[in-house]
């Protein structure tokens, strides 16, 4: 469900747009970002709250990488290793990250704090290596500041 | 939080106008201290076809990777027509080794707002849609303040600056999804379809949007509509390269000591960038290899690179294409096939499975590269590659397809013997 502060966002967005069909990643947005991941009830709540099937919402929450369709960590790790951040070691940060964390690429650990995954190309080539955890990057990465972030987040 | 573009120390006697050297431009007072919105009052002041054909004369082309002719892509829009006309600025920027809108996101949002207000004035669109990659969460937050200062300044909303013009702009917050920079995914994704790409024609200034006539520009095409405005198009067309004309933002990234976005005129040298504006290669290694506009254009070799300028003509004799102006170096220790493999696997996980060519043939790109990267390759393997890639190419609904085959063919053109060598190496299972 939406909170009512998402709830008017919604109205006001509808007014920018023609069908309500164009608010489907918005509202999915705004549900992954109360709730961390999209349910499929969320998934049929977001269909009924804008008209629109449920098979048309799974097949939107499955075509896009970020919309999460299980629970992950409180902190979600993404390492960057397309080839601007191969080049500058990105291989060696992944490795050392889930030396740290105890996990592999693709896994949450046992308490639900960290999750990791290996990411596409971010947009941070002139600060590579670098990692995002939620909307927040981390660039220019060395394996002692992997150590302080982790150790500030624990 | 550091509201300076990283590097203020170009060589070259260049004035930046994209990423001026202005601290907190980011903020509307500052931005308007500084002849912002300018340009915006001055087209006002001109017939919206006045202002297509100063775009026109000023030989802009587009700085997403196509290179596009704006002012013609701009005239493509019916005159006449009675149905609502869009605007979609590509804010997706997932090339590989591309870096640039976000710096405009960052430190000159309001140009970008400006440059979005003058393209809708133009075309007579009163909607616009900026659409932004979703991990760009921390951009969009900076576009979607200087967007929400603009509408309390009066340059966005109802019958603008006491004019009839009235426009909106809205961000559209992708959701992880490369395809969705090719333009007809992009107008899929806003429609809160699956970012497929659309079969062509129709072209999107007919059938766009909701069906609707809509153009979509780059966040640095637009950017630059309004520094033609403001110093008129003989002024622009004549910096940098003729053909080519204008600033360009170039990233520059990998084995480099001072990688970053650069502000310059097109048509700079390639080697110039990399050892004067990038610092050169750490260790003073040799340059191996070269992806001169993002890991989708034809990568270079180091021992050719002679004479090559960042510029739409001069890299499309040397053999590749200015692309984003994403310059990925590789120096002499660089294991290419693992490069390459990288690369391919993108490919591979971006397709979005529409084209039997592009998605069945970017797994198998990926799979056998990685043989050869593992040292399980077999020398009739390049050529099984380059079949693959050749099938591909020219044969998908959009560009990816290309995209894809493009550094894989290039890579063995150019790097044969390493496919050679692996392959005599290698150990097969």
């Amino acid at each position: 469900m939406l909170n009512e502060e998402n709830k008017n966002k919604l109205e006001e967005l509808r007014k920018r747009y023609p069908t309500a069909q164009s608010l489907v990643l918005p509202v999915l947005w705004m549900i992954q970002e109360q709730e961390g991941y999209i349910s499929e009830e969320s998934m049929k709540y977001t269909g009924t709250l804008l008209n629109v099937s449920f098979s048309h919402i799974l097949g939107v929450v499955t075509f896009y990488t970020m919309l999460q369709k299980k629970a992950v960590g409180k902190h979600h790790v993404e390492v960057c290793t397309n080839v601007s951040c191969l080049l500058r070691g990105s291989g060696k940060i992944l490795e050392h990250i889930e030396k740290r964390l105890g996990i592999k690429s693709g896994e949450m650990s046992q308490d639900k704090k960290w999750s990791l995954s290996e990411a596409e190309c971010l947009g941070s080539c002139g600060t590579a290596p670098m990692l995002a955890i939620g909307n927040e990057y981390y660039e220019n990465l060395t394996l002692e500041k992997i150590d302080k972030l982790i150790d500030s987040m624990q | 939080m550091n509201f300076q573009p990283a590097h203020t120390d170009a060589p070259a006697p260049w004035k930046r106008v994209i990423l001026p050297d202005v601290p907190d431009m980011h903020k509307i007072d500052f931005y308007l201290a500084n002849d912002g919105y300018k340009a915006f009052k001055k087209a006002l002041d001109m017939k919206p076809d006045e202002v297509i054909d100063e775009v026109k004369k000023s030989n802009l082309r587009g700085r997403g990777g196509a290179c596009f002719p704006t002012g013609l892509k701009w005239s493509f829009m019916p005159k006449n027509s009675d149905k609502q006309k869009f605007l979609c600025v590509n804010g997706d920027e997932s090339e590989p080794g591309t870096f640039k809108d976000r710096q405009i996101f960052e430190f000159n949002p309001h140009l970008l707002v400006e440059g979005t207000l003058i393209a809708c004035y133009a075309m007579g669109m009163t909607a616009a849609y900026i659409y932004i990659r979703g991990e760009y969460g921390k951009w969009i937050k900076m576009l979607q303040k200087a967007i929400d200062d603009a509408y309390i300044n009066g340059f966005i909303g109802e019958k603008i600056l006491g004019t009839n013009f009235s426009t909106n702009i809205t961000i559209y917050r992708g959701a992880g999804a490369y395809i969705c920079g090719e333009e007809s995914s992009l107008m899929n994704s806003i429609e809160g379809e699956r970012g497929y790409p659309r079969v062509k024609p129709p072209f999107p200034a007919q059938n766009g949007l909701w069906g609707c006539p809509t153009t979509i520009n780059n966040v640095e095409t637009i950017s630059n509509i309004p520094v033609i405005i403001n110093n008129g198009w003989k002024w622009y067309s004549q910096i940098g390269a003729v053909k080519h004309p204008g600033p360009l933002l170039v990233g520059v990234s990998g084995h480099v000591n001072n990688p970053g976005v650069f502000e310059m005129p097109t048509g700079e040298p390639l080697l110039e960038i990399i050892h004067k504006w990038a610092g050169g290669v750490p260790g003073n290694k040799g340059i191996k290899a070269v992806i001169p506009g993002g890991s989708s254009t034809m990568i270079l070799r180091g021992d050719q690179l002679e004479g090559i300028r960042m510029d739409v003509d001069s890299l499309k004799a040397a053999g590749s294409s200015v692309g984003t102006a994403g310059i990925i170096v590789m120096d002499s220790d660089t294991d290419l096939l693992q490069v390459i493999t990288r690369i391919a696997e993108f490919y591979y996980h971006e397709s979005c499975g529409q084209c039997t060519p592009c998605r069945e043939g970017t797994d198998w790109m990926f799979k056998i590269l990685k043989r050869f990267e593992k040292y399980e390759a077999r020398i009739e393997d390049i050529d099984l590659l380059m079949d693959i890639a050749n099938t591909i190419e020219g044969n998908t609904i959009c560009a990816l397809g290309d995209a894809a085959a493009w550094p894989v063919q290039s890579m063995i053109r150019r790097f044969r013997d390493e496919f050679e060598k692996r392959a005599q190496s290698s150990n097969h299972p």
